[in-house]
């Protein structure tokens, strides 16, 4: 199986029962390329993200991973990327470190290199005085920082962020950014992220898709998206192209909602 | 090799730090020895079968590997839940190493309070009939473990919530253990529970044990032995299997 892209979506269909949350979905990511993956609540972006990091199985369609098949291939995927899940995946009852330790060994990172590479990262999400309590005892926030963390670790080709920033401040954000922009010029690093703060997408990606109901309604760099919706921000293209109203996932169903929705959304701005 | 200690490792810091559940899954066992051993030691005795407490206490061994193990089996429905499973189970190590390093974690876990029921035990007159062969016991104790870490395991990879769990534990669970011969002896029950007894594996457990704590058993010691590495091998393809399949 070849393949140009380092992350690459073809015809990609997952349903749960009768809901369709992958719909026929495409898409390419160039290798060094920090790469948003953008859509209202509900869209198919972590079911997306799910099948490209061996966590569920597609319904039908491929997905690749540096060319390799995520579904045949399991074991050269899980080589390749590193994730952070959109939902907290940090063992409690072990300490800071130790949730760090447990990651460099079970992902391989060289043992020479573990110490150092914990405390430069700790120190980055401003945990490292943190670093003996139990994860039972963080807040939200520092939960994440820690995770954000925990995801560097071993410098996966590709990484994937879901919703990297959810609940973080200002401050880590722009660390957290600054350092994966880093990654990906220095180190060659493929980054697909999602977010719903459209001015960091803006300024962070390099190339945007957005999905909605589960299909690709739109591609490519911020400028040509607000060309083609012949918008001026990307957060005007955006609700161009997925409509203003709350999503609800059987908002269809119920367009009466829908439009009290758009109404609620426009007198809140 | 590292991945199995780092999981094995996870696990052991778990239980530690849990206190409540190191004396929850130790009491029960020994609710059981104590009352049962005492209440019923006295009837036992009339009726001819000898010392109780001596002809219980591997059943009650038995009981702590099975309520050890598949409750350990939840610690996997746990890491589902809470989120650490995914972190397990996309990290670039092939899932049946995920499974033994966890299994291997809840086997230890069993082993050390079979040990701590055992010592008890002792504490309470038990004796052993034949020191010389308890490394043989020790030896079957960590294949049963193992055979019930792996079948929590499965179960656990297979149900999708606690309720699930919890139907399973009163449906199977307990059924398996009183329709074995951990807490009566086989000889002079109606033909219908002798049978159940008799096509249950724990029954091969529990009677290896006697064979080997106390001398003497219901069945004959190779087949016990080879009816427990058969169900061992069966419970850990299971286990594989369930847990190959686990999507998040
Ligand atoms: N395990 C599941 N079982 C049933 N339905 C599911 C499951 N996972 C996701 N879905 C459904 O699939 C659709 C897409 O969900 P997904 O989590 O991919 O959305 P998302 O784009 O990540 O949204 P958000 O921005 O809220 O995180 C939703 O309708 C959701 O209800
Ligand atoms: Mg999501």
């Amino acid at each position: 199986m070849s393949s140009k892209y380092a992350v690459e979506a073809r015809d990609v269909v997952k349903t749960f029962g009768d809901i369709k949350a992958v719909d026929h979905v495409n898409f390419g990511v160039m290798p060094g390329e920090i790469f948003a993956f953008l859509g209202p609540n509900g869209a198919g972006k972590s079911t997306t993200i799910k099948m490209l990091t061996t966590m569920l199985r597609p319904t039908s369609g491929q997905l690749l991973l540096n060319g390799h098949d995520v579904t045949k291939d399991q074991a050269s995927a899980r080589k390749s990327f590193g994730i952070v899940f959109q939902d907290p995946a940090l063992e409690e009852e072990l300490t800071a470190y130790e949730n760090m330790l447990f990651h460099c060994v079970l992902y391989g990172v060289p043992k020479a290199g573990h110490k150092k590479r914990i405390e430069d990262l700790m120190k980055l999400v401003d945990l490292w005085e943190r670093r003996d309590s139990l994860v039972r005892t963080f807040s939200g926030g520092m939960r994440r920082r820690l995770e954000i963390a925990r995801g560097l670790l071993h410098h996966p080709k590709i990484l994937f962020l879901d919703e990297p920033t959810l609940g973080l401040d200002t401050q880590t954000r722009n660390v957290l950014w600054d350092y994966v922009r880093k990654l990906s010029k220095n180190e060659g690093m493929t980054i697909f992220f999602t977010t719903h703060y459209l001015d960091e997408a803006e300024q962070i990606a390099e190339r945007i898709a957005i999905i909605d109901h589960g299909k690709i309604v739109a591609e490519g760099t911020t400028k040509q998206l607000t060309e083609k919706t012949k918008t001026k921000t990307l957060e005007q293209a955006y609700l161009k192209l997925t409509g203003e109203g709350i999503r609800d996932e059987v908002s269809e169903d119920f367009s009466g909602l829908n439009v009290r929705g758009a109404l609620l959304n426009r007198r809140l701005r | 090799m590292n991945a199995i200690y780092i999981l094995w490792w996870r696990q052991m810091k778990r239980y530690l730090r849990t206190r409540s559940r190191i004396f929850g899954s130790i009491g029960q066992p020994i609710l059981f020895l104590l009352a049962l051993g005492y209440g019923l030691g006295a009837v036992f005795e009339r009726a001819g079968q000898g010392d109780y407490l001596q002809f219980l206490v591997p059943g009650i061994i038995l009981q702590t590997l099975l309520f050890s193990g598949v409750f350990w089996g939840i610690q996997i429905l746990f890491d589902k839940r809470f989120g650490f499973l995914k972190e397990m189970l996309v990290a670039p190590v092939p899932r049946v190493k995920v499974l033994l390093g966890n299994a291997l974690g809840g086997t230890t876990i069993s082993i050390i309070q079979a040990l701590v029921v055992f010592i008890v035990a002792v504490a309470f007159g038990f004796r052993p009939q034949n020191w010389v062969l308890l490394p043989l016991a020790l030896l079957i104790v960590m294949a049963l473990a193992l055979t019930l870490a792996s079948f929590g395991a499965g179960l656990a990879s297979m149900v999708e919530d606690f309720q699930g769990f919890q139907a399973i534990n009163n449906f199977l669970i307990f059924p398996l253990f009183f329709l074995s011969s951990a807490l009566y002896p086989l000889t002079n029950v109606p033909d219908v529970l002798r049978i159940l007894a008799s096509i249950n594996p724990l029954s091969y457990g529990v009677d290896a044990l006697r064979h080997t704590m106390i001398g003497g058993g219901h069945f004959s010691l190779p087949t016990d032995l080879i009816v427990i590495a058969a169900v061992l091998v069966i419970c850990v393809f299971f286990a594989v299997n369930r847990f190959n399949r686990i999507q998040v």
